[in-house]
């Protein structure tokens, strides 16, 4: 499967030269970027793994584009992805969010239904990763 | 005409002006906390405008056609609402604007319903005038700040559903109507497998004899939940719970929670007093509420009755909805451009400046209410992209539910069409295109490698819906009153 969060994951892998594009488009707008990575791609983990603090007084792109590189050379088999925070009173949350790099082999969801009365089903969507214990998700890294 | 009155001239036995009772003060300087509404009239026959004026307010207010002694019991002057101003409409003779402002006091904290009934309740019908509508209010942030407001609100809504950077993406199911429970399941799959964040229920889509609304409801979550585990994505279906009675919504409000959906959605024609009581519900229960504004055009379309949309979206912002129908621009329902911006402003903004040319006659200061989201639906498709994201913008949810279910390659073909586009446009906007005008190539560029987007293309291209707009702006780049 290709898990399809973000803004342009129907999109084909961005490039380098696409990704600093969108990266000069948030320093642009004055945001302030942020790199995670995670081996649980649950559509409801709020909390990825934080590469760095988010990097607030960055003006230029390639200082950016070294953290994603230093990110992919520790986490090459998981997903990273790419936060704008734009600080703006009424605003205040993510103005753009898209993943930079993917495990080898993406790995899908199991959905589980626990049948209860009167036709109810509570579902649980389980990724099959989160079988294996972390940082063993996607092979060793 | 004089406004100086005596007490005992005003308060005689019989019947006096209007304006001589006290509801015309062209120097009224409204306060801050007044309550202020701009309606367009049309007097009839040998009816003074400033008479017709006088008798807007004080029909709005406190006056009945005679004069009564009891006023005198009461600081009459502070609960009359004040006519201050009077202009001629342009290029439209007989018809005027008047401005009229309310003392805050005349209105129940946090209703709705308390707030019209003043403001449109008796007053449409009253004989004097040949035509009323109501264009805009100002809701000053004292009265503002005793309402709710959106139960999730937009910035809440990206958050619980981790969508960010784009319009969100919906479709209505079709056929509207007469789809079995397991049927209309189907098509949610499909379309949100496909890449949409969300399907919706028309608004006539209750607990009809062909599918009862807990059948839908089951099918329906089954649906959401295999597309979410499908692409690892948060997804929704807006379950329609509008039914006869407040019981019966709360039941079925209550069931969509159980069943884990994160939206529900009600129609406008439920009422006002119904609209807010959902939306203390889906406050308390964190589920994001969907309106319909079935029922407006009845009321909002022509121009010399009833009242502008933009009035709506005060009040439902105010009512606590996060999400509202506002217009296209570029579908198949009503919608000049500048309007419809107008609209969306109201809806989004967290305080607007005057704008004549949008529609806009007041300035408006939410004091930090939430926002909500505009729904564009109705008539569009994947090849109006670059359109829909230059007029309506980021913060939007595009639905196209005859441009996602009539795709020609099916319904999940429709939906990835639609998600392909919004991203290249998207990411095309960023890099600094000039996406209005190079729209159609950015989505030509996509289509080449892209077959549902190439088909949706082809089958749409010359899909236009460009008729002229009953509702359109009457202004004067710099207006002096008339009167």
């Amino acid at each position: 499967m290709r898990l399809t969060q973000g803004t342009f994951s129907f999109l084909p892998d961005l490039t380098d030269e696409q990704i600093r594009m969108q990266i000069g488009y948030c320093l642009n707008n004055g945001w302030a970027i942020n790199v995670e990575y995670t081996d649980c791609p649950h559509p409801r983990n709020s909390y990825w793994e934080m590469w760095n603090a988010p990097m607030f007084d960055t003006a230029d792109p390639e200082t950016i584009m070294t953290e994603i590189e230093a990110c992919r050379k520790a986490h090459p088999n998981e997903y990273i992805k790419v936060n704008a925070y734009d600080s703006t009173r009424g605003r205040e949350t993510v103005a753009l969010s898209f993943i930079v790099n993917r495990p080898a082999v993406e790995q899908s969801f199991r959905l589980d239904r626990q049948e209860a009365e009167g036709r109810t089903i509570r579902y649980t969507i389980h990724p099959y990763a989160a079988d294996q214990p972390e940082g063993e998700r996607y092979g060793k890294s | 005409m004089s406004n100086t009155v005596t007490a005992r001239e005003r308060y005689g036995a019989g019947v006096i002006p209007y304006a001589r009772m006290g509801y015309w003060d062209p120097s009224y300087i409204p306060k801050d906390t007044d309550v202020l509404a701009l309606f367009r009239f049309t007097p009839q026959e040998g009816v003074d405008p400033v008479e017709a004026a006088a008798a807007v307010a004080g029909e709005s207010s406190t006056a009945t056609w005679t004069v009564v002694w009891t006023d005198r019991l009461t600081a009459c002057d502070v609960y009359r609402a004040k006519a201050y101003r009077i202009d001629a409409v342009p290029n439209s003779p007989g018809q005027h604007f008047v401005y009229i402002a309310y003392d805050l006091d005349l209105f129940e904290e946090g209703s709705i319903a308390n707030l019209t009934a003043s403001i449109i309740g008796n007053v449409f019908g009253f004989k004097a005038i040949k035509a009323l509508r109501l264009e805009d209010m100002r809701i000053p942030p004292a009265y503002v700040k005793t309402f709710q407001g959106p139960a999730t609100g937009i910035v809440v809504e990206r958050e619980r559903l981790d969508k960010f950077g784009r319009p969100v993406l919906g479709a209505t199911v079709k056929p509207k109507l007469g789809l079995s429970g397991r049927n209309y399941g189907r098509v949610v799959y499909e379309a949100l497998k496909g890449g949409l964040d969300f399907t919706k229920d028309d608004e006539n889509i209750n607990s009809q004899p062909f599918m009862r609304w807990r059948d839908r409801y089951l099918y329906c979550m089954e649906a959401v939940n295999r597309a979410s585990a499908a692409t690892g994505e948060v997804k929704g279906h807006y379950l329609n719970i509008t039914a006869g009675t407040m019981e019966e919504m709360y039941e079925r409000a209550d069931f969509a929670k159980q069943l884990g959906s994160v939206i529900v959605m009600i129609d406008l024609v439920a009422g006002y007093t119904a609209i807010q009581s959902m939306a203390k519900w889906a406050r308390k229960n964190d589920v994001i509420l969907h309106l319909h504004r079935a029922g407006n055009s009845t009321y909002a379309r022509q121009k010399t009755h009833g009242m502008n949309f933009r009035v709506i979206c005060k009040w439902m912002r105010m009512a606590g909805v996060d999400h509202l129908h506002a217009g296209t621009v570029v579908g198949k329902l009503e919608g000049d451009p500048l309007m419809v911006r107008g609209f969306y402003d109201t809806l989004r903004e967290p305080r607007l400046p005057v704008r004549l040319e949008h529609g806009l006659f007041f300035e408006q200061d939410w004091a930090s209410m939430r926002a909500v989201m505009p729904v564009a639906s109705g008539g569009i498709h994947a090849g109006q992209m670059h359109q829909l994201l230059h007029y309506l913008g980021e913060d939007v949810v595009l639905q196209f539910g005859g441009g996602t279910i009539g795709h020609p390659q099916g319904i999940e073909a429709g939906a990835t069409a639609n998600r392909v586009a919004v991203e290249a446009m998207i990411q095309a906007r960023n890099e600094g295109r000039d996406v209005l005008h190079e729209g159609p190539e950015i989505l030509e560029r996509a289509a080449r490698w892209c077959a549902p987007l190439r088909a949706a293309l082809d089958t749409w291209k010359n899909v236009t819906f460009d008729y002229e707009s009953t509702d359109t702006a009457d202004f004067l780049p710099a207006v002096t009153p008339t009167y």
